[in-house]
C-alpha cells in the first residue's frame, strides 16, 4: 500500500486517476482507517488530502460558507457564524462518532462513505448544500444529494474527489434542525433520522421548506411531499400530522439488526415532526 | 465459641475507604494486562474461525499456509488428543473444532508467524472444505422434535423420554402440593418469557503468551479469573503434568465470570510447542463476541397463585436454557434461584438444557439467576397490579427468612432479605411521588455465593511490613480488602501491608475468582494466616522474655504479657519482633489453606424510576437505588462499586443488549456498536444502600457482594416499563421497537 500526501489538487487528481488498484481518500480517516483495520478493505493507494490548499478552513462566500473537505466536526462546532446560520447542519455533524472522533471526522467523509445512516447528510440535503468536485477535468459543483448512489457507493468518477461543501446564504427567519433515533444516548448509528430546513414570513408562516430523511432508504431521501405539508402552515397539528405521514410514506427502509421496517417508518415521522418544531422555534416562530 | 467464628467487634480499618493499591498503575497505563507481556523470539498467533453456524469439516489443507515464509506452526483439531472426561473434552473441542463447526466463529485452525501481517496472510491460505448442515439458534425451535440435532450423545440420564434431540439435561426442584396451593389462590397468572443471550462485555479482550520449551516445561501468562483453573484445563488438554505448567495471571480488565475458562490458551500452548518459540494470541473484539462465552438464552414459563391479600399460595416455573452447542448446567442454578426470595408452601421448578448452534456459555455474574428471577418477579408484579397491592408489602408478606425451607431445599440461616425490603420501603426513593409520565419498578434478587479452596501466605518482613500472597486475580478490589483484613487482624496500618496475586508455582491451589467468593474465602484464609503469624510472633516474644508462649497475648499490633503473673515486660510490636526474627528462630510467616464453606446467601432489592417515550418506545432510566446485604462491607467503595456495576450491566441487559442471529445462523452484531452496553450518559446516578447483617460463617461477618446486584434490574425495569405503557412486557431486551410494539397493542 502506498501513502501519498499531495500538495496540490491537480497532483491529488493525477495520483487517483493513475492508480490501477483500489484507492481511498484520507481526510479524518474515521471510516477508512477502521475499515482497513477490520479487513473490510485493503487499499493499494491512500491519498491524504489534508495538505491541499483550503481543505481545512471554513470561508465566507457569497453570504454562505465554504467548508473545506478536511474540516473536522469539532471545528464546525467552534465556528459561531456557521452555527448560527446552520444549527441543524452543525448539530448533525457533531453527532458523528464520539468526542474523540469529532476531532477528526469530516462532513465530506461522512458524505463519501455513503452510509444511508450518515448523520450530516440529511442535514446537508435539507440545507440545499452543494459539493465541489475536483478531478482530472475542471472542477464542478453538484447538489449534495447527487453524491450517494447506494450503501458504500458514490457517483464520483475515477480520479474525482470532494474538495469542499458549500452552504448557501440564508433569508431572514430561516433555521434548520436534525434529529436521529438511536437506542442509547450517544455513540451510535441512526436507526432513522430527519432534517428540516425552514424559512418563515413575518407572521410565522412557512414560506419555504426542505425535509430530508436518513437511514430509511439506500440513500438519503429529499421528501417534497413533506416540505409541501409545511409550506403555508404555522406548524399547526394538522400540518405536522401531514408531514409525519408524508415522511412515513416516503421511507423505504429495510429490516435489520438496528430496526424493523415498521418501526423505522413510524419513528421517522415522529422525528420529522419534532425536528420541524425545533427548526420553527429557531427561526423565530411561536407555536 | 470457635476460635474463628463470627464475633461482634469494633473495627479500626475494616469498613474504611482506603486508597486502592492498583489505582496509580491503572490510571497511568503502567498496569500489565494480558496483551502486555513480551518474550524473546515471540511469534504472533492468529485463529481461523468458521463462517458457518453448523457445518461438517470435510478437510483442512494447511500446506500453503505452512509454506508461506515466516509461518512457524499451524494447528488444527487433529493436534489435540481430547481427555475422556466430557467436561474437559468440551472445553478442548470449543477451543479448536473437531470435525464439525458448531457455531459461527468456532475456531478451526491457527497459525503462529513472525508478524501479524504474515499470520493474517497465512489464515487466508488455509483451505477448509465445509459441508454446511441445517442449524438452529433459537432455544424454543431447538426443543422441537423436528429441529436439527446440534450434537449427538450428550444427553444425560436425567432427561425424560420423549424430549427433543437437543435436550441434554433435565432438573427439578421444589416441595409441597402444587395443586392444593393453586386451589387456594384467588387469582392465578401464567406467563411466558424470553431472554436474549448477553455478553459480559469486559473491556479487555482475552490475551495470552505461551512458551513451551523443548524439555516439556511451559509458562503461560494470561488474563484470567483463575490461574489454577487455567493450569488444570490446559495441562489436561496438553497432556502435561500440572507442575510443568506455570500460569501467571495478568491484571484483568473485567471478567464478570467470562474469564473462568479457557479459549485461546490451549491453542497458544500448542502453537508454541510446535513452533518451539513463545506465541502470543490477542483476541479481536469480533472474536470475543463470536467465540467466547455469552450467557444462556432462555425461554421460561411461570405460573403463580395469590390470594387477594397478597399471599402467594403456589409457584411453578419451567425453564428452557441454552448454553450453546455444549452441555450446560446453568439451568440448575436458574431452577434453584427462581423462587428463592419467597417462603412458599408449594413450589416447583423444572429445567431443560437445550443445544443450539451458539457459542459455549460461560459464567456471567450470578449465572442463570437473573433470567429465572426476572420471569418470577414479573408475574409477582402483575399480581400486585391485579389486586392493587403495594409491591414491597407483598414481597414482605412472602419473604424468605431465617428458618424458611428454601425452594431449592436448604433451610435459610440469618439472611438479609427482610431488612433490605424494609430499607427500600422506608427510603426516600420509594416514598417520592412519581412525576407525570413516570413509572416505578421493584424487584428482589438472590444469589447463592460460594466459598471454596483457598490458600494464603502472609510474610512478616524484618522492617515491620507484611506481604500477603494470595491466588485469586483481583477483579473487584480484593487486594485492598485483603490488605485491610490482614492489617486489622495484625493491628498494623493498612499501608504496611501489600497483597499480591501469585502464579501457580508460588502458592497452593485456589479456586477461580467466582461465586462472589474472594473477599469472603480469601478473607477467612488471610485472617487465619494472620492469626498463625501472630501465634508465631507471640512465641518469639515469649522466647525473648523467657516466659511460656501461652502467657503472651496479641493486641494493638504488639505482643503483651497476658497478665501480671506472666511478668512485667514492655510490649513488643510486630516491627520489633520482626527486626530480631533472624536471631529468634528465623523468618516469620503465617499460612492457611481451607475449603471454605458458610458463604451465606445474598439478597438485594432494586428500585427504578423511568419514563418511556410513547412515540419511539425509548426508555430513560431516571432514578435507581440498590439495597443489598453485604454482611460486613470491608471496603465500602468497592461494595458500592459492585452494587452499581451489577445494576449498570442489568440495565443494559434489560434495555438493549442481545446476541442477534441472522437466518443464516451468523451473529449479526459482533461489536460494541451494535451490541449496545449502556454508555455513561445512559445511566442515572445509582445509589447504593449497604445493609450489614453479619454472616455467621465469616470471622468478620463478610458476605460476597459481587453477583446479586445483576439479578433484580431485569424485572425491576420490566415492571416499570409495563406499568408505564399499560402492557406486560415478556421479552428481553426491551429495545425501543419491542416497547413501541407493546404500546401500540396496549
Amino acid at each position: 500500500m502506498r501513502y501519498e500526501k499531495p500538495q496540490t489538487v491537480a497532483e491529488a487528481a493525477r495520483l487517483l486517476s493513475a492508480e490501477k488498484g483500489l484507492s481511498r481518500i484520507l481526510a479524518g480517516g474515521t471510516d477508512v482507517l477502521v475499515q482497513m483495520k477490520s479487513g473490510l478493505i485493503e487499499p493499494d493507494l491512500i491519498v491524504d488530502i489534508k495538505a491541499l490548499p483550503g481543505l481545512r478552513s471554513i470561508v465566507a462566500e457569497a453570504g454562505g460558507f465554504r467548508v473545506g473537505a478536511a474540516v473536522a466536526g469539532a471545528q464546525l462546532a467552534e465556528d459561531r457564524d456557521l452555527k448560527k446560520a446552520w444549527p441543524g447542519v452543525v448539530e448533525a455533524a457533531n453527532l458523528i462518532g464520539s468526542t474523540q472522533v469529532q476531532g477528526r471526522c469530516t462532513m465530506a467523509g461522512n458524505l463519501c462513505n455513503a452510509s444511508p445512516a450518515a448523520d450530516s447528510v440529511p442535514a446537508l440535503v435539507a440545507a440545499g448544500a452543494t459539493v465541489r468536485i475536483a478531478g482530472p477535468g475542471a472542477a464542478r459543483d453538484v447538489a449534495v444529494e447527487t453524491i450517494p448512489a447506494g450503501p458504500g457507493k458514490t457517483t464520483l468518477k475515477k480520479g474525482e474527489f470532494v474538495t469542499s461543501i458549500f452552504l448557501p446564504a440564508r433569508p431572514a427567519r430561516s433555521a434548520d434542525a436534525y434529529l436521529r433515533f438511536i437506542p442509547r444516548s450517544e455513540m451510535d448509528i441512526a436507526v432513522a433520522a430527519a432534517a428540516v430546513n425552514l424559512t418563515l414570513d413575518a407572521e410565522g408562516r412557512v414560506t419555504a421548506a426542505r425535509v430530508a430523511l436518513g437511514a430509511v432508504a439506500p440513500t438519503v431521501l429529499l421528501v417534497e411531499a413533506a416540505a409541501a405539508a409545511l409550506i403555508g402552515s404555522k406548524l399547526e397539528e394538522a400540518a405536522l400530522e401531514k408531514l409525519s405521514a408524508a415522511c412515513s410514506a416516503a421511507a423505504k427502509p429495510i429490516d435489520d439488526k438496528r430496526g424493523s421496517v415498521a418501526y423505522r417508518k413510524d419513528v421517522v415521522g415522529v422525528l420529522a415532526k419534532r425536528a420541524a418544531r425545533i427548526a420553527y422555534t429557531r427561526a423565530g416562530g411561536k407555536q | 465459641m470457635a476460635f474463628d467464628a463470627y464475633q461482634k467487634r469494633e473495627f479500626k480499618l475494616v469498613g474504611t475507604r482506603v486508597p486502592r493499591p492498583d489505582g496509580i498503575d491503572k490510571v497511568t497505563g503502567r498496569a500489565m494486562y494480558g496483551a502486555d507481556p513480551v518474550a524473546p523470539g515471540m511469534l504472533v498467533g492468529r485463529i481461523l474461525r468458521s463462517p458457518h453456524a453448523h457445518a461438517k469439516i470435510v478437510a483442512i489443507d494447511t500446506s500453503e499456509a505452512l509454506a508461506l515464509p515466516g509461518v512457524k506452526a499451524v494447528v488444527t483439531g487433529a493436534d489435540f488428543v481430547l481427555p475422556q472426561d466430557a467436561f474437559l473434552a468440551d472445553i478442548g473441542e470449543n477451543a479448536m473444532a473437531q470435525g464439525k463447526s458448531l457455531y459461527d466463529g468456532h475456531a478451526v485452525a491457527a497459525v503462529a508467524a513472525i508478524s501479524a501481517e504474515v499470520a493474517k496472510a497465512a489464515l487466508k491460505k488455509i483451505k477448509v472444505t465445509y459441508e454446511v448442515l441445517p442449524h438452529v439458534t433459537d432455544v424454543d425451535a431447538a426443543m422441537k422434535a423436528a429441529a436439527p440435532v446440534v450434537r449427538e450423545g450428550l444427553r444425560l440420564e436425567s432427561v425424560p423420554d420423549g424430549a427433543g434431540g437437543n435436550v441434554t439435561h433435565f432438573c427439578e426442584f421444589g416441595h409441597g402440593d402444587l395443586a392444593a396451593g393453586f386451589a387456594k389462590a384467588d387469582k392465578i397468572v401464567e406467563r411466558s418469557f424470553k431472554t436474549a443471550a448477553t455478553h459480559q462485555g469486559y473491556i479487555e479482550p482475552h490475551a495470552c503468551l505461551a512458551s513451551v520449551t523443548a524439555d516439556g516445561k511451559a509458562d503461560l501468562w494470561c488474563c484470567t479469573q483463575g490461574q489454577f483453573n487455567v493450569r488444570w484445563l490446559c495441562s489436561e488438554l496438553m497432556g502435561m503434568e500440572a507442575s510443568q505448567l506455570r500460569v501467571t495471571p495478568s491484571e484483568i480488565g473485567g471478567g464478570f465470570g467470562g474469564k473462568t475458562t479457557v479459549f485461546i490458551e490451549p491453542v497458544a500452548l500448542m502453537l508454541s510447542k510446535k513452533a518451539g518459540r513463545p506465541v502470543k494470541i490477542v483476541m479481536s473484539r469480533d472474536e470475543v463476541f463470536r467465540a467466547t462465552g455469552p450467557t444462556v438464552s432462555t425461554s421460561i414459563d411461570v405460573k403463580i397463585g395469590m390470594t387477594k391479600d397478597g399471599r402467594i399460595t403456589a409457584g411453578e416455573a419451567k425453564l428452557r436454557y441454552s448454553g450453546g452447542a455444549y452441555q450446560c448446567m446453568t439451568v440448575e442454578m436458574g431452577g434453584q434461584a427462581a423462587f428463592a426470595c419467597y417462603d412458599l408452601e408449594a413450589v416447583r421448578t423444572q429445567g431443560w438444557n437445550v443445544l443450539t448452534n451458539r457459542p459455549k456459555e460461560a459464567a456471567y455474574r450470578a449465572p442463570g439467576a437473573p433470567q429465572a428471577i426476572y420471569a418470577v418477579e414479573s408475574v409477582v408484579d402483575e399480581l400486585c397490579q391485579e389486586f392493587g397491592l403495594d409491591p414491597i408489602e407483598v414481597r414482605i408478606k412472602n419473604a424468605a427468612k431465617k428458618g424458611t425451607k428454601s425452594s431449592y431445599g436448604p433451610t435459610f440461616d440469618d439472611i438479609g432479605l427482610m431488612a433490605t425490603l424494609e430499607a427500600a420501603k422506608k427510603h426516600p426513593h420509594y416514598t417520592a411521588p412519581l412525576k407525570p409520565g413516570q413509572a416505578r419498578g421493584v424487584s428482589c434478587g438472590f444469589w447463592f455465593n460460594f466459598g471454596g479452596n483457598t490458600c494464603v501466605t502472609l510474610n512478616v518482613n524484618t522492617d515491620g511490613t507484611v506481604g500477603v500472597t494470595e491466588g485469586n486475580p483481583d477483579i473487584g478490589g480484593s487486594r485492598a480488602s485483603i490488605s485491610l483484613m490482614a492489617a486489622e487482624e495484625l493491628g498494623i496500618p493498612y499501608e504496611k501491608v501489600r497483597t499480591i496475586v501469585a502464579d501457580t508455582a508460588s502458592l497452593g491451589f485456589c479456586d477461580v475468582t467466582d461465586g462472589s467468593r474472594v473477599t469472603f474465602a480469601v478473607g477467612i484464609a488471610t485472617i487465619r494466616a494472620a492469626r498463625d503469624a501472630i501465634k508465631k510472633m507471640c512465641g518469639r516474644a515469649a522466647k525473648i522474655w523467657g516466659i511460656a508462649e501461652e502467657a503472651v497475648e496479641w493486641r494493638e499490633g504488639a505482643a503483651h504479657p497476658a497478665g501480671p503473673n506472666a511478668g512485667k515486660f514492655p510490649p513488643m510490636t510486630l516491627a520489633e519482633i520482626a527486626a530480631v526474627s533472624f536471631q529468634t528462630g528465623g523468618p516469620i510467616a503465617g499460612h492457611h489453606e481451607v475449603n471454605a464453606d458458610g458463604a451465606g446467601v445474598s439478597f438485594g432489592v432494586h428500585l427504578v424510576d423511568l419514563e418511556v417515550d410513547k412515540e419511539t418506545g425509548a426508555t430513560k432510566i431516571q432514578r435507581y437505588t440498590v439495597f443489598q446485604d453485604a454482611g460486613k462491607a470491608v471496603h465500602p467503595d468497592y461494595v458500592e462499586g459492585q452494587m452499581q456495576g451489577g445494576a449498570a450491566q442489568g440495565i443494559g441487559w434489560a434495555l438493549n443488549e442481545e446476541y442477534i442471529y441472522g437466518d443464516d445462523g451468523r451473529l449479526q452484531n459482533a461489536g460494541f456498536l451494535d451490541y449496545r452496553v449502556p454508555v455513561a450518559s445512559d445511566l442515572p446516578p445509582i445509589e447504593a444502600v449497604i445493609l450489614e447483617i453479619p454472616n455467621p460463617g465469616h470471622p468478620y461477618g463478610v458476605r460476597g457482594v459481587g453477583e446479586t446486584s445483576i439479578v433484580p434490574p431485569l424485572a425491576a425495569i420490566s415492571n416499570g416499563i409495563s406499568r408505564a405503557v399499560g402492557k406486560r412486557l415478556q421479552q428481553l431486551p426491551m429495545s425501543p421497537p419491542r416497547v413501541l410494539k407493546a404500546i401500540k397493542s396496549a
